[in-house]
């Protein structure tokens, strides 16, 4: 953090992602948690933004805020019997997510106390060059991003073959 | 001569004599207060001002004195604006005055937002070297003058050449980024907030003309150009309605969520080189971001209406936005292919050698890119003919059917805005941007005595080299094609829609994009003789096929002013300026 402003932008986008989050955990109606939703990547996104990974913060915007988003709230509205579709979780369901997410936040808070804080050497006001961001997943990264690139594709195909009619 | 009177104002007239008694009373106090709070800084910084000012500062500056104090001129000036259009108001709404009017408004504009370059780029050669530094800066105007650093040193530079010291107090602020951020923000704001109102004026009188008819012609004397702000003016005293059964909360935040993204997009929307709020590398992506989070305010109005009519328009705009956002990106692809960078800056600096240099004539992969990409916009923008989401004729007005008042002014804004914001990356993508149409060997030599540098300034900002007036012209241009696809063309259906974007857009777009990487992999990458040749050939053709479309263009205007009473009636005619 270099001035109070980047410090301020900071705790102000953290508050709006972990808030928003607490409102998609609380909140029983779906298309309200998915505007939640909204403002978590919203939040994590201006939170790149403050790092300067720029390239990142667009790439969440248009991934996950304007496509995935506009999906979920899609598919909500197609396949939701009454408008006012509402979680009513059974009591198994509390159970299988308390023991997931206690599992997720002892892995997640080990990994924070064993990691290094110690800052990074470099400079964090240049953001990286797109064109090497490209570069890197054209050579060094290639395999895992054709694998992924491969997985799309059989989600696609699946997608297509549920959708398609019966003949 | 009609009186206006405001809502607030009393019907009794011996209230009403109270009431203007206190209103005067009001603004003299209000101006006293001003001239202390002037008298105040005065005196603070005659005292001495210190050479380096942390940032809290200025802000503590900014938002305790200035803006008061601001505040304060505008409540007077307002009063003062009401008092003469009083006495003024029936001279006003005369035609020619009101044209006049609106012309001069239009030059001021232009003007304005040239002397704040000018401001601007001044300060920005004066204070390029971080404020308090001892470097002895080179000698900028030519003149002996060396660029003072620090604000003791532009004190004492414009003591010795303005005898009032008041100079030096109003430069001050514009070496603080914070300033030039608020400024640029505040442009950028008025920016959004003008496009709409001149646009929907502009698109009534267009779509009359089309239908020969008149459009608005009362409101403001000529030709009704102060339309938009009458009907801006009575959305905000309609009834502001909440339906009882729909999501209250989401149904107050979607207007929101349409209408701040476009606001957003103009953050790295370059209106000419150095006019930019920020030159993001990734300009490009952050657009396309923002014009896609839009949607996300259509879809929850549709839902929180919770009106059959709102929820099938917001069905529609979720998949016609959905699907047509993959084509939009892939034809934008190509010029960031091409030029090889996200940045728009940049890609504009890549065409600035006149008309052929446009990324639109540079290879024919490109020339196709750009009319997928106009097509794809116009489906994004949800205008017609695929303005399914909101079409009157079947689903009454489709998602904003709940809404009234403000609310339903701020999908609006926010459409107009965007229509703005994908013609100006059309333009700044394909159309060469801000650059001028002209070689840029045409371009006037600044410098010299003052007037003819002031000339050559203008010329070249205007119409010879670039500048935002430029761009302005070229994106209004493009918005003008939206409005007259809007009138002529019937709107589709939501299956033709569908079919149109994945089975024609789609695979046009993904064969250009393949082309594109071929062309470029033989011309920049290969050394193949015949390739050169080719590239060239197709270049020149290209660049005479833009000839032929600008002249026929021209031409079918022409021809079109020369049979107007044919063509229109003598009744749109006659009301035309020269007619």
């Amino acid at each position: 953090m270099n001035s109070p402003v980047e410090a301020i932008s900071f705790y102000v986008f953290a508050a709006v992602t972990l808030g928003s989050a607490v409102g998609i955990v609380l909140s029983k109606n779906i298309v309200r948690a998915a505007t939640c939703l909204l403002g978590t990547l919203g939040g994590v996104a201006c939170l790149y933004f403050v790092l300067h990974a720029n390239l990142l913060a667009a790439i969440q915007l248009i991934v996950y805020a304007g496509g995935t988003l506009i999906l979920i709230v899609f598919g909500v509205m197609l396949t939701s019997k009454s408008p006012w579709a509402q979680f009513s979780p059974t009591r198994g369901q509390v159970a299988a997510a308390v023991v997931v997410a206690a599992m997720l936040a002892f892995s997640m808070c080990s990994l924070m106390l064993s990691a290094d804080w110690s800052r990074p050497s470099g400079s964090l006001l240049e953001s990286p060059k797109v064109a090497e961001v490209g570069k890197m997943l054209l050579t060094d990264y290639l395999v895992p991003f054709e694998v992924a690139s491969v997985i799309l594709l059989v989600v696609m195909i699946g997608a297509a073959y549920l959708a398609r009619p019966e003949k | 001569m009609a009186q206006i009177t405001l809502p607030w104002t009393p019907k009794d007239p011996e209230k009403l004599r109270a009431y203007r008694a206190k209103a005067v009373k009001l603004l003299f106090g209000l101006a006293l207060l001003q001239l202390l709070t002037a008298g105040a800084l005065y005196t603070v910084f005659s005292i001495g001002v210190p050479a380096r000012i942390e940032d809290w500062k200025v802000i503590v500056v900014v938002l305790g004195v200035l803006g008061p104090a601001a505040g304060f001129g505008a409540c007077f000036l307002g009063g003062l604006a009401v008092i003469l259009y009083r006495q003024i108001g029936a001279f006003l709404r005369l035609p020619w005055v009101a044209f006049v009017l609106f012309c001069g408004g239009v030059v001021g504009a232009c003007l304005l937002v040239w002397a704040h370059a000018l401001l601007f780029d001044f300060t920005k050669h004066m204070l390029e070297k971080p404020i308090g530094t001892t470097e002895v800066a080179t000698d900028l105007l030519g003149s002996g003058l060396v660029a003072p650093l620090t604000v003791r040193e532009i004190y004492s530079e414009i003591r010795s050449v303005i005898p009032q010291p008041l100079a030096a107090y109003l430069l001050w602020p514009l070496q603080f980024d914070l300033v030039r951020d608020l400024v640029a923000l505040a442009g950028i704001i008025g920016f959004v907030s003008i496009v709409p109102v001149f646009g929907i004026w502009w698109e009534r009188k267009v779509a009359g003309r089309i239908q020969s008819r008149l459009g608005p012609m009362r409101v403001g004397g000529w030709h009704g150009w102060l339309q938009s702000p009458a009907d801006g003016l009575k959305l905000i005293f309609k009834e502001d309605f909440i339906p009882p059964e729909g999501d209250r909360i989401l149904f107050r935040l979607a207007p929101y969520l349409t209408f701040v993204p476009a606001i957003c997009a103009f953050i790295a929307l370059p209106f000419a080189g150095a006019y930019v709020f920020r030159d993001l590398d990734v300009a490009l992506l952050f657009i396309l971001a923002m014009l896609g989070i839009e949607v996300v305010g259509v879809i929850l109005a549709g839902w929180a209406s919770n009106n059959k009519w709102s929820v099938y328009g917001a069905m529609r705009e979720a998949c016609q936005m959905v699907s047509y956002e993959i084509p939009m990106g892939m034809s934008l692809l190509i010029p960031v292919m091409t030029v090889g960078t996200l940045r728009l800056t940049a890609i504009a600096d890549a065409q600035g050698d006149g008309f052929h240099s446009w990324l639109l004539f540079r290879n024919p992969f490109c020339f196709v890119a750009f009319f997928c990409y106009y097509v794809a916009a116009l489906a994004s923008c949800k205008r017609a003919p695929f303005d399914l989401p909101e079409s009157e004729s079947e689903l009454v007005a489709g998602f904003h059917t709940e809404y009234s008042g403000f609310r339903w002014s701020l999908f609006f804004f926010g459409e107009y805005a965007a229509m703005f914001i994908v013609s100006g990356l059309a333009v700044i993508l394909f159309l060469g941007g801000w650059k001028s149409p002209f070689p840029e060997s045409w371009a006037l030599q600044t410098g010299g005595p003052w007037y003819q540098d002031f000339v050559a300034r203008v010329l070249n900002g205007m119409l010879l080299k670039e500048g935002p007036i430029l761009f302005i012209l070229k994106a209004a241009f493009l918005y003008y094609v939206q409005l007259w696809v809007r009138w002529t063309l019937p709107r589709i259906r939501i299956d033709q829609v569908l079919y149109g974007c994945v089975q024609v857009l789609l695979p046009l777009t993904m064969l250009v994009l393949l082309g594109n990487t071929f062309w470029i992999l033989a011309t920049k990458h290969l050394e193949l003789g015949w390739v050169d040749t080719l590239d060239t050939i197709f270049h020149a053709a290209l660049v005479i096929l833009g000839y032929i479309l600008v002249i026929g263009m021209i031409a079918i205007a022409a021809y079109g002013y020369m049979n107007r009473r044919r063509l229109v009636g003598t009744l749109a005619v006659d009301h035309l300026p020269g007619a």
